[in-house]
């Protein structure tokens, strides 16, 4: 049992990770980014090269891949997707034309990923090494995932309520047109959460690289996955987005070891609609119409 | 409006686009001034990893051989091979339809088949009603025996999941008779097609031959974790542990079972166990694992093959199971093209059926489109995956039995 | 438009000319055909639920997978016309139910929840028979012919069309436009919204499913990942979309540059496609000036109704 619960935190513990970055921008720059689990595999094949062609550890390559990402995250927010902010008569308005946009982005972001690295499985092995904790074997480099994960969390959660900068963000989140009202630049906040969005995943791709098998097409998993734990958790809410993520990583591990692994995914799911339909703004959530 | 106009734009372009394609299609080869292969695999989607490693460089290293000779001979001259080739983007509705273009538009002479088993019987009939052989070195389905005779174009070179799940248990049957395990059996398999064919081959065949099976379930495709599968496999202690994975799971369960210190007497993990991969992922510790596969890793043919095709791919090795089974079908493709001397497709599919040919993986007669020899097991030894069993093929190495423990990497 | 007299023998002259196609073209043109005519049934029965009711389904995946497993799992048993029948009846029942549970959800929550669907039932299926009938692949071997599925969709698409033109002329049609306009008008109108909205999304996903059973037979062999793609349901959105979702014809008119245009991609630059194609998802979204809704209100000749910016 103990076994199950901690696999299944540490697996919980890369979902949230993996989904935080949506769930800021989608809470708050109101991007339906579909194409998110491709920046996620760009950073993995980015970290799976500077490890062999280099030999950088992650974590060295954490600190050259989030400035990277941040950067053309928002290059992205401000070129690509801002005309359809523009443009967008109300927030559903944009969040159907943002999936359509990213959608296409994801094929663009895709293609390039294929034709530099080819549809080949990548994997490296970095820190797999056993560590006891509470009588049980894990594996470090999940573990080292999972304190990673707690620890962005915490930090952005603190940068958004502690700081300014925070504050306006969140208030966009809530209501864009009132933020406008106090004097709050709407647009370059949500491409500075955009952009943030995208830095998270980056990073979240390097971590992941260290122990999971990827290959240029399998972005559309990660960001599938991404998705639920930031709906079922309620969009903007990253404290949401944690225990969805946990919920989830749980029940996969306790499922696997009880009941049977083919359900695995199935439970997944069925928790997460099962979620939607008690609480249709997800666990956190707040009613938006 | 605006945005009316711009839809009858986008759909002017797309029809003007359409109309371009058909005026601009190829015009059908003069007399034989080059030979036209055609083939659609898949450079992305699910497929793209399998068909990275084993199909594309195949293909490609080919016919930059047959090209470099001149290529292929037709009678006394030497004809050049003209190549169109198509992305099927791991859809059976693309490579359908690839490959009705490449028979009707493009009109190429002869076609290479697609990489994996639902593609291929995706593009069986098609290949079948245009009378192109089909030599499939991807598939593998127990149906192999009634698609031949089905199709009668058709040639299955990779043989039945039964085969590949007895020829296991057989040799399982073998080590426990010497001793060296015992009975104690834990299986998983990947919900795919091929996991459960394997499994449902293999379940019986342990049954039958008095093994325990102490663990039997399958997980979904796409599970990222399979830690908990393993500790609690880990926990039963079982002698033999038979994986019918997918690459990507078979490096998960390998590295897991390596974190967790679960060293069965017998590691056996399923597709991606002969990848190169493996052992640049795992080093030494890929020692003594055991996979589906193998190849007579020392034969002279076989080291050429894999210099050849280090050489022309940029230094990226074959797998040591389908890779070398799709050149040595090339090579029967070739050799029965030579034989009958001009594009005759029928006499080609009759040579094929009924000659001999020397390949690189031995020399190869088809029985009832069927090969006589598959390799089934293989595992790594010094640094090669070799083939062990089934235990009678030729060049067939013993098991190594123990599989030494975990080290730390 | 033009009166009926005239339309009636003219759309009559235009079946029989497209029924005549088969006999006209070589196996290539027929596979395109065929596809054209897959992504008209597909995009046009999307359009008929989505149109009205302006909820974007990513649920087209999971019901032709349905259609195309229930023949992968009974073709070998049963005769055709009963196969397809059971895939109907399947395709309501699985509709039916997913309707009332989803139909409360709004906006995004319903288009991730139905682009969930299609994995959710992929694993189950995967689940069942991976446990209880110990098989996955299945073979599908019919004496089916290419000419045969291209009539047989041929046949669905008049039907779509049929029906989509029953239901607009019908009291659903007229309850649909009122909900389309203003749900909570429509509800004091004693319209019951719910059921109107599930019958409609039961009569579009009865009618994909069955286009996914008549296209089964083209791969001869079925496993899960092979019959539930999620690439259809995006494909189909984004025809439906570019054509128009809130007219009969519109998704046509989409349907058909875009497989033209995506076969053509195909063909020429196979090794660019993914990006070629992506850029041209991006042209598609920014060439509609409006937005979607904003398009869909506007064609629609209608006053906006919901408020704008403000929440």
């Amino acid at each position: 049992m103990t076994n199950a619960i901690l696999t299944g935190l540490m697996l919980g513990g890369m979902y949230a990770l993996v989904a935080m970055g949506l769930t800021l921008q989608y809470g708050v720059a109101r991007i339906m980014n579909l194409s998110y689990g491709e920046f996620l595999v760009a950073a993995a094949f980015a970290a799976h090269w500077l490890f062999t062609a280099w030999a950088l550890s992650p974590f060295v390559g954490l600190a050259f891949v989030i400035p990277v990402s941040f950067g053309v995250s928002y290059a992205i927010y401000r070129i690509l997707l801002t005309p359809l902010v523009r443009r967008a008569p109300n927030r559903d308005a944009l969040e159907v034309d943002s999936i359509l946009a990213t959608f296409g982005l994801m094929f663009v972001v895709q293609g390039i990923l294929l034709t530099v690295f080819g549809g080949a499985y990548y994997s490296y092995s970095f820190l797999a090494v056993p560590i006891t904790v509470l009588g049980e074997t894990l594996a470090l480099n999940r573990m080292v995932a999972l304190a990673l994960a707690v620890i962005a969390g915490s930090a952005l959660y603190l940068a958004l309520t502690r700081t300014r900068i925070g504050t306006a963000i969140r208030a966009v989140a809530v209501d864009p047109s009132s933020a406008r009202l106090v004097a709050i630049d709407v647009t370059q906040m949500s491409a500075l959460a955009f952009a943030l969005g995208g830095a998270m995943v980056a990073a979240a791709g390097v971590l992941v690289s260290m122990f999971l098998t990827f290959s240029a097409t399998t972005g559309v998993v990660f960001t599938m996955k991404a998705l639920i734990v930031v709906v079922m958790g309620g969009i903007g809410n990253l404290l949401g987005c944690l225990i969805a993520g946990l919920a989830l990583g749980l029940s996969e591990a306790l499922v696997a070891t009880y009941v049977d692994p083919g359900l695995t995914l199935a439970v997944n799911y069925a928790l997460f609609l099962g979620v939607l339909l008690i609480k249709p703004a997800g666990l956190f959530g707040r009613a938006q119409r | 409006m605006v945005s009316l106009f711009t839809r009858r734009a986008a759909g002017s372009i797309a029809i003007a686009g359409a109309i371009a394609f058909c005026i601009d299609a190829p015009a059908p080869a003069q007399a034989q001034s080059s030979v036209k292969i055609g083939y659609a695999v898949s450079r992305t989607g699910p497929n793209a990893g399998g068909a990275a490693v084993t199909t594309i460089p195949n293909y490609e290293l080919w016919v930059k051989e047959v090209n470099a000779a001149g290529g292929l001979k037709l009678g006394d001259k030497r004809v050049p091979i003209e190549v169109v080739q198509y992305d099927d983007r791991s859809s059976a509705e693309e490579a359908a339809r690839a490959l009705e273009r490449l028979i009707n538009q493009d009109k190429v002479d002869f076609i290479l088949p697609p990489w994996g088993t639902g593609l291929n019987l995706a593009v069986g009939p098609i290949l079948h009603r245009a009378g192109y052989p089909h030599i499939a070195g991807t598939a593998v389905t127990d149906r192999a025996p009634e698609l031949a005779k089905r199709w009668p174009n058709s040639f299955w070179l990779l043989g039945t999941s039964a085969g590949a799940a007895e020829s296991l248990v057989e040799l399982l049957v073998k080590l426990r008779g010497e001793g060296k395990i015992g009975d104690s059996v834990a299986m998983t398999s990947i919900a795919d097609g091929f996991g459960i064919d394997l499994s449902s081959a293999a379940r019986p065949a342990l049954t039958k031959a008095k093994f325990k099976l102490v663990y039997d379930k399958s997980y979904p495709i796409g599970t990222q974790d399979l830690a908990p599968i393993i500790n609690e496999i880990k926990g039963l202690n079982p002698d033999v542990y038979i994986s019918f994975s997918y690459p990507p799971d078979t490096l998960a369960i390998t590295e897991q079972s390596r974190i967790a210190g679960f060293n069965p007497k017998i590691f056996y993990t399923g597709v991606g166990t002969a990848f190169p991969l493996y052992k640049q992922r795992f080093g030494a510790n890929a020692e003594g694992v055991m996979g589906i596969g193998g190849w007579d890793g020392d034969s002279p043919a076989i080291k050429t093959y894999l210099a050849k095709h280090k050489e022309a791919n940029g230094g990226k090795e074959p797998d040591r199971w389908a890779s070398a089974v799709t050149y040595a079908g090339l090579q029967m493709l070739q050799q029965a093209i030579e034989r009958v001397g001009k594009i005759d497709r029928a006499a080609v599919i009759k040579e094929l059926q009924s000659g001999s040919f020397d390949t690189v993986i031995g020399p190869v007669k088809l029985v009832n489109n069927l090969p006589t020899q598959y390799w089934w097991v293989g595992q790594w030894q010094n640094g090669e995956f070799y083939g062990i069993g089934p235990a009678s093929n030729h060049g067939a190495k013993a098991a190594v039995v123990p599989k030494p423990a975990w080290k730390a990497q | 438009m033009i009166g009926a007299p005239v339309a009636i023998p003219l759309a009559l002259a235009a079946v029989a000319g497209l029924a005549a196609v088969p006999f006209v073209v070589d196996a290539y043109y027929l596979a395109l055909a065929i596809s054209l005519l897959q992504f008209t049934v597909l995009s046009t029965a999307w359009g008929l639920f989505s149109g009205p009711t302006r909820y974007i389904s990513l649920a087209t995946a999971a019901f032709f997978g349905i259609g195309a497993y229930t023949v992968a799992v009974l073709g070998e048993l049963l005769p055709w016309p009963l196969v397809l029948a059971i895939a109907g009846i399947i395709g309501v029942l699985t509709a039916a139910v997913v309707g009332f549970s989803t139909l409360r959800l709004s906006g995004v929550y319903f288009v991730i929840f139905t682009f969930g669907l299609a994995e959710l039932i992929r694993q189950l299926v995967v689940w069942y028979e991976v446990n209880k009938s110990r098989v996955l692949g299945r073979y599908v071997f019919a004496d089916i012919t290419q000419t045969d599925i291209y009539w047989q969709l041929l046949a669905l698409a008049v039907v779509t069309f049929v029906i989509g033109w029953a239901i607009a002329r019908s009291r659903l049609g007229f309850a649909l436009r009122i909900i389309g306009e203003d749900e909570t008008v429509a509800q004091h109108c004693g319209i019951n919204t719910t059921v109107a909205k599930v019958a409609l999304f039961t009569v579009s996903a009865t009618i994909m499913t069955i286009a996914g059973a008549i296209m089964a037979p083209r791969w001869t062999y079925i496993e899960p990942s092979i019959a539930f793609n999620a690439m259809i349901s995006f494909q189909v959105v984004i025809m439906a979309l570019l054509g128009g979702a809130h007219r009969l014809w519109g998704p046509v008119l989409g349907a058909i540059p875009m497989t033209l245009l995506f076969e053509f991609l195909s063909a020429r630059f196979p090794s660019t496609f993914t990006i070629i194609m992506g850029v041209v998802f991006l042209l598609i979204v920014y060439a509609l000036p409006r937005g979607v809704i904003g398009l869909l209100q506007r064609l629609a000749n209608r006053p906006t109704k919901r408020s704008e910016a403000i929440s």
